[in-house]
């Protein structure tokens, strides 16, 4: 049996002063899986997510919140079942944090918004779990990015929401802090069924997290599934026009535009030892040529990105000797070549050969410095 | 000692509104001691001077009492202002709200004292609120097109500038038996109000900080901003109006009796933040009125005595202490920011 929607738009369009801005959104997530956006910076991310949380007004289309109309909601209802992060930062004066987290008790206290016991242990609660109870009686301006973020979070689920939006969540935050949010965010969707919508810059992040992503693309969205579904990379270079550069959608990472030309140096590499050596061949703006490398190897993904030439052998499959001719023909052209390998096995003998090879020719450096040198 | 400090602060502000009460009641050009004038507002005396009956129920306590009713509406009125431009060197004077409210009222009165009518405070408040909401309505139209919150306040003080000139020509031109009147009012003065007055604005003031009060939870809500507000299920747009109404209410009714009045909307606030170390509304709120009574108090006393028998407006000895306030807490905020 297919579970029941937890959001979901109809013909959607958005935009600001009924100016449409993308057309016919059609996005859907089930209850405590995590939704994410991405897409390049412009293209309406922010906009959908306002239209979804009801602070802008639809230009047309539905949004559904569980099977009630979103837009027929009253406002204090939709507080007690939607909380936000907003990207905007808020600069209150003299507000604690604890004061902070408790203005998400709004929906819920009297017509003079005094906190009642149990509101107060909402808050402590809240607190709590996103690791902030030290914070409480802080000032809230003198806190750091990732603490801040950390009490919007809680702010948020002190409206005990069973749907969160959230804009940028990460901006602003270390590595550490974008990662101790989105892990808060995924045990969130875990433990409390709680349904996560947000925007995300880190495609990395996004698709380690997400149950589902949106591509979103000024001309329209482009595609809605599943992280596998949506991270190829070509999938990801045309959302974002990538036309310098690659994205390797395997480990999510970006790599520079390769320097292009004649190869001038031959690196024989493998099992990650050849990574760093192309990186900084590249950077040095020196083209060279991988070899032989299993098509399997962690080395081909980022060779494949950085090499001018890159000389590929099946996975699972000995060096074979066409490819090894190949290799050699291509390694006595070059100025130099560099093996960063400190020994080989059975798959890559055939390697061995390229090496003796360069120390006959005496092509063999030790290092990147000594290329530097050659190159001048 | 941080709980305390919300008790401790009213106290000290209760215990400030007395002093200030005896003071305002006791000197003067006729100098009581306490007990005579307690005498006299109890009716308890035996042989005393029918003058200072006169002076004490016809001129010190009115006055007081709207010095005290005025400066608690001014505060209050500054504290709106600057929950809703979210900016605390909103107020209605530098916004050019009080000016607006000003030029109404001193066109109505020429205009009528022309005709040989005499109007009542109702009126002379509608006409200073009609003032303050075309003031006001001007000031939104600006923030709609400049973002920026210091272009805002040049936008008002030039407002309250075209208002004051076109005030002062009025008055300029004005028939002689107007003038005088007129030409004491323009400056700003708490002198001259009557029982009447003060009934008509006690019950004004009251309802709109009632009404303050009402709002406050939607107010701190919006502290936040409006993104959050709204998402908290507060109704942005309604509460926009509300807040901008109750303003320009508050500080109309100050202009319509007293004028023009500088400075207490923005440094009373600001005081009563530092003083309790707080922003919650519902604390502010009467913190405000009580210190806006206190401050107002204080200045008129100085306005009466300083350089007795001459009396100076009331908005030269409010700017004297709330300016540097205001400087002060631009600096300090600017420094913050940094």
């Amino acid at each position: 049996m297919k579970a029941v929607e937890k959001l979901r738009t109809e013909h959607l369009t958005v935009g600001y002063n009924k100016t449409p801005l993308l057309t016919d959104i059609q996005i859907s997530v089930k209850p405590g899986q995590i939704l994410t956006l991405i897409g390049p910076n412009g293209a309406g991310k922010s906009t959908i997510l306002k239209s979804i949380a009801a602070q802008l007004a639809l230009v047309s289309g539905t949004v559904y919140l569980d099977k009630d109309d979103l837009g027929r909601m009253r406002p204090q209802e939709l507080a007690k079942k939607m909380s936000l992060v907003l990207t905007q930062r808020i600069q209150p004066e003299l507000m604690t944090c604890f004061d902070v987290v408790a203005s998400g008790r709004y929906p819920y206290t009297g017509r003079l918004g005094l906190l009642s016991q149990q509101d107060k242990e909402v808050v402590r609660r809240s607190l709590a779990y996103v690791h902030a109870e030290e914070l409480a009686e802080r000032d809230f301006p003198c806190i750091s990015d990732g603490q801040r973020q950390r009490v919007m979070l809680a702010r948020a689920l002190c409206q005990e929401p069973e749907i969160i939006v959230l804009d940028e969540p990460t901006s602003f935050l270390d590595i550490r802090h974008k990662l101790e949010l989105l892990s808060l965010l995924k045990r969130l969707a875990l433990e409390q069924n709680l349904t996560v919508v947000m925007s995300l810059h880190e495609l990395d992040l996004a698709q380690k997290i997400s149950d589902r992503v949106v591509c979103v693309h000024p001309s329209g969205i482009q595609r809605c599934g599943t992280p596998e579904e949506v991270f190829t990379a070509d999938d990801i270079q045309s959302l974002y026009g990538v036309e310098a550069g690659h994205y390797e959608p395997m480990f999510g990472s970006l790599e520079l535009p390769s320097s292009t030309g004649v190869p001038r140096v031959f690196v024989i590499g493998g099992g990650g030892a050849g990574i760093p050596v192309y990186r900084q061949l590249n950077r040095m703006g020196v083209p060279f040529t991988a070899g032989v490398l299993h098509e399997n190897d962690v080395d081909y993904a980022v060779a494949k990105a950085l090499a001018a030439k890159v000389i590929a052998e099946q996975p699972f499959e000995p060096i074979g000797q066409e490819n090894i001719r190949a290799a050699l023909d291509i390694l006595r052209r070059c100025e130099a070549v560099l093996c960063p390998l400190s020994g080989f096995g059975s798959m890559n003998a055939g390697n061995r050969t390229l090496l003796e090879e360069a120390e006959r020719l005496g092509l063999l450096k030790q290092g990147v410095h000594e290329i530097k040198l050659i190159i001048g | 000692m941080k709980r305390l400090r919300v008790p401790l602060a009213f106290g000290l502000l209760v215990v400030l509104l007395i002093f200030l009460v005896v003071l305002n009641t006791c000197v003067g050009t006729v100098a009581l001691r306490p007990n005579e004038v307690w005498q006299i507002i109890t009716w308890t005396g035996a042989d005393i001077d029918p003058t200072a009956i006169q002076i004490i129920w016809f001129i010190r306590l009115p006055r007081l009492m709207s010095a005290a009713v005025l400066g608690g509406a001014l505060a209050v009125s500054g504290l709106l202002l600057q929950t809703f431009f979210a900016n605390p060197i909103a107020g209605p004077f530098v916004l050019g709200i009080s000016s607006g409210a000003k030029l109404a009222v001193a066109l109505t009165m020429i205009f009528l004292l022309g005709k040989g009518v005499v109007i009542g405070s109702w009126a002379m408040i509608a006409a200073a609120f009609l003032g303050a909401m075309l003031s006001m309505g001007f000031i939104l139209l600006l923030s709609g097109r400049v973002r920026n919150m210091s272009l805002l306040v040049v936008g008002g003080v030039m407002v309250g500038y075209i208002c004051s000139s076109v005030t002062d020509i009025l008055v300029t031109f004005a028939d002689d038996s107007n003038i005088v009147n007129l030409h004491n009012w323009a400056l700003g003065s708490f002198s001259g109000a009557s029982w009447g007055d003060v009934r008509v604005m006690q019950v004004v003031v009251k309802a709109a900080f009632l009404g303050a009060l009402l709002l406050s939870k939607p107010m701190s809500a919006y502290q936040l901003g409006e993104g959050y507000a709204q998402n908290m299920g507060v109704n942005v747009k309604r509460l926009r109006v509300e807040l901008i109404l109750l303003s320009s209410l508050l500080s109309a009714c100050v202009t319509a009796f007293a004028g023009p009045i500088s400075f207490v909307g923005i440094a009373v606030p600001h005081l009563m933040k530092s003083l309790f170390k707080t922003s919650k509304t519902l604390v502010l709120l009467p913190a405000c009125y009580l210190g806006g009574a206190v401050f107002c108090l204080f200045c008129d006393l100085l306005a009466r005595i300083l350089f007795a028998p001459t009396e100076l407006s009331i908005s030269s000895v409010t700017a004297v202490f709330g300016a540097p306030v205001v400087l002060w807490m631009m600096v300090r905020r600017k420094g913050a920011r940094a």
